[in-house]
């Protein structure tokens, strides 16, 4: 993208002109959330201006619009993340919650002798469900190891596939603390292989690339709203059909129903299975106005920017003395995990904080890599497509002058 | 020793003299690498303050006179240094005046935001524990 493109779009982004003290604002904790497009912020303020009413419920007009506009929205997450059908397409909080939904109706199914699979450099999102479906059902985790570069062992994957009863196998896409992106389509046509289903964690992939998830096959792909310019409170879960039909639901409530008796219930069909109680309107709405946006760019363009930076940002940072980069697989995105040898990293970001660099510092919720590394955790600057090379010479000139201040 | 507020008061008119962000938290640092370090004895489960993110150790004992003697560390400079300034505020105190002892001169030098306890860097659990500490004495007097 050229430098205009990349400023046109910046000014859909009000906030990035703000000031931290004297400084301008560098956000780099992309990661943890992006920025919202003044279309997103526009969209949340119409629907509650122009439609707002509960969906699925009322005859009257409103609730046709309110439930018109979200039914498009799921039309356009679908399209995004080419899926086969809208139905497939779940409304959630979030990653979280996907996951929990999946982990959950795992919990019911799964028995003792059985095995869900993770990998070393999960985000506690996609742990804590599956330690917890284990502790109800007797079923076994098991960990893919990694290297220190940040890059799974596929023989050792493939070897826990074969050598347990494997029913689920949960991984991340983008590792959210090293940016290792994994093989994931051979991991998914692995678990297939030896007869398991697989989860996709989408929460640092899907703001950063093409996602088809017919073509990868996963049956289940779960990412967060706003992570990728839209709303907090606003996820999806992409379930295959028929993996989404068998599965016992994840809450009861409303609109989740089809007949309900004190004796019996039986369930709506997909995707309001999943959807029990109101949903998040306005966000569902306004995650389809962020997909909007991305479109309008391209997937291929943000991809390619974003590569551009990420080199930039190592080539950079590596000519600063001391500077211990985690994470160097050959296939990254998104996330820079770094510290300076003899500076803890929330004094790093503290200084950087200071000089209007918005990085996060500590475990980033994956306190496990952290172990494993043996570090108490790391500054992490993570991009965006609205970032430029001046927010890099930023990071890089105020991690000079931090490290000046710490370290002499 | 001189009491409480007055080195509170000696502790913001240094303060008040720096212009610059850079010039505060220089001096910050300084402090955190002047911070007598803690004997190894101290640095155990026991007198650990978990922080999400840095890690602080906190000792308290009476001397003979009946003062409270803190002693404390972090694995962050920057925590350290802010350590420093409370022990330098609150060592060596009588116990009744730390556990009353006003510290809004946190706020007033412009270092509130690293006690929030949402910093998660152990230093609003440290003082919390310091009062603690230091009720827990007054009251065995
Ligand atoms: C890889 C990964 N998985 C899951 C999550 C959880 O996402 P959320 O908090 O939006 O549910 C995150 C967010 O940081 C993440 O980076």
């Amino acid at each position: 993208m050229t430098d205009i493109e990349i400023q046109k779009i910046r000014e859909q982004f009000p906030i990035l002109e703000k000031k931290i003290g004297r400084y301008p604002l560098t956000y780099l904790d992309n990661g943890a959330t992006t920025q919202k497009p003044l279309c997103v912020i526009d969209a949340i303020r119409d629907y509650y201006l122009n439609i707002n009413s509960n969906v699925h419920r009322g005859v009257h007009t409103l609730s046709q619009l309110s439930t018109d506009a979200m039914e498009n929205a799921r039309q356009k997450v679908c399209d995004f993340i080419h899926a086969r059908e809208k139905s497939s397409i779940i409304f959630t909080r979030g990653t979280t919650e996907s996951i929990n939904a999946i982990a959950s109706g795992y919990s019911q199914i799964l028995g003792i002798g059985d095995t869900v699979v993770i990998s070393a450099m999960e985000h506690h999102s996609n742990i804590v469900p599956w330690q917890m479906a284990c502790e109800r059902s007797g079923a076994s985790l098991r960990v893919i190891p990694m290297s220190y570069e940040g890059v799974l062992d596929i023989d050792a994957y493939e070897d826990i596939l074969k050598n347990n009863r494997v029913k689920i196998v949960s991984v991340t896409y983008v590792s959210n603390v090293l940016g290792t992106v994994n093989p994931v389509s051979q991991m998914i046509d692995l678990a297939h292989k030896y007869g398991a289903e697989i989860l996709i964690d989408g929460a640092q992939s899907t703001p950063h690339m093409p996602i088809d998830v017919e073509a990868l096959d996963c049956d289940y792909y779960a990412f967060s709203g706003h992570k990728m310019y839209a709303p907090t409170g606003i996820g999806v879960l992409y379930g295959k059909r028929k993996s989404l039909e068998a599965l016992p639901p994840y809450q009861g409530g409303g609109d989740m129903i089809d007949h309900v008796t004190f004796e019996k219930t039986t369930y709506a069909p997909l995707p309001f299975k999943y959807e029990a109680g109101t949903p998040n309107i306005e966000g569902a709405i306004a995650l389809g106005v962020a997909i909007d946006f991305l479109m309008e760019i391209g997937m291929e363009a943000i991809c390619s920017h974003e590569k551009e930076l990420m080199d930039y940002m190592t080539s950079r940072m590596k000519e600063i003395d001391g500077m211990v980069i985690y994470g160097t697989a050959p296939q990254k995105s998104g996330a820079f995990s770094f510290t300076l040898s003899g500076a803890h990293p929330t004094d790093i970001g503290t200084l950087l904080d200071n000089q209007g660099v918005a990085i996060r510092t500590g475990h980033h919720c994956a306190e496990p890599i952290m172990d494993y590394l043996g570090i108490p955790g790391t500054a992490r600057a993570s991009l965006a497509v609205y970032n430029t090379r001046e927010d890099i010479d930023r990071l890089v000139d105020a991690t000079i002058k931090s490290k000046m201040m710490l370290l002499g | 020793m001189n009491n409480i507020d007055d080195i509170i008061k000696g502790i913001e008119e240094d303060f008040s003299m720096f212009d610059e962000w850079v010039d505060k938290y220089a001096y910050i640092i300084d402090l955190g690498h002047n911070l007598p370090i803690i004997d190894q004895k101290y640095k155990d489960e026991d007198h650990l303050i978990r922080g999400c993110q840095s890690q602080v150790w906190l000792s308290a004992e009476k001397d003979t006179e009946g003062n409270i003697i803190f002693r404390a560390d972090s694995d962050a400079i920057i925590t350290k240094g802010i350590i420093a300034l409370l022990v330098s505020v609150l060592s060596g105190q009588k116990p009744k005046d730390v556990a009353q002892a006003d510290l809004s001169f946190i706020d007033r030098i412009g270092l509130s935001s690293h006690l929030s306890p949402t910093r998660a860097n152990g230093l609003s659990e440290m003082i919390r524990q310091m009062k603690y500490y230091a009720a827990a004495y007054a009251s065995q007097e």
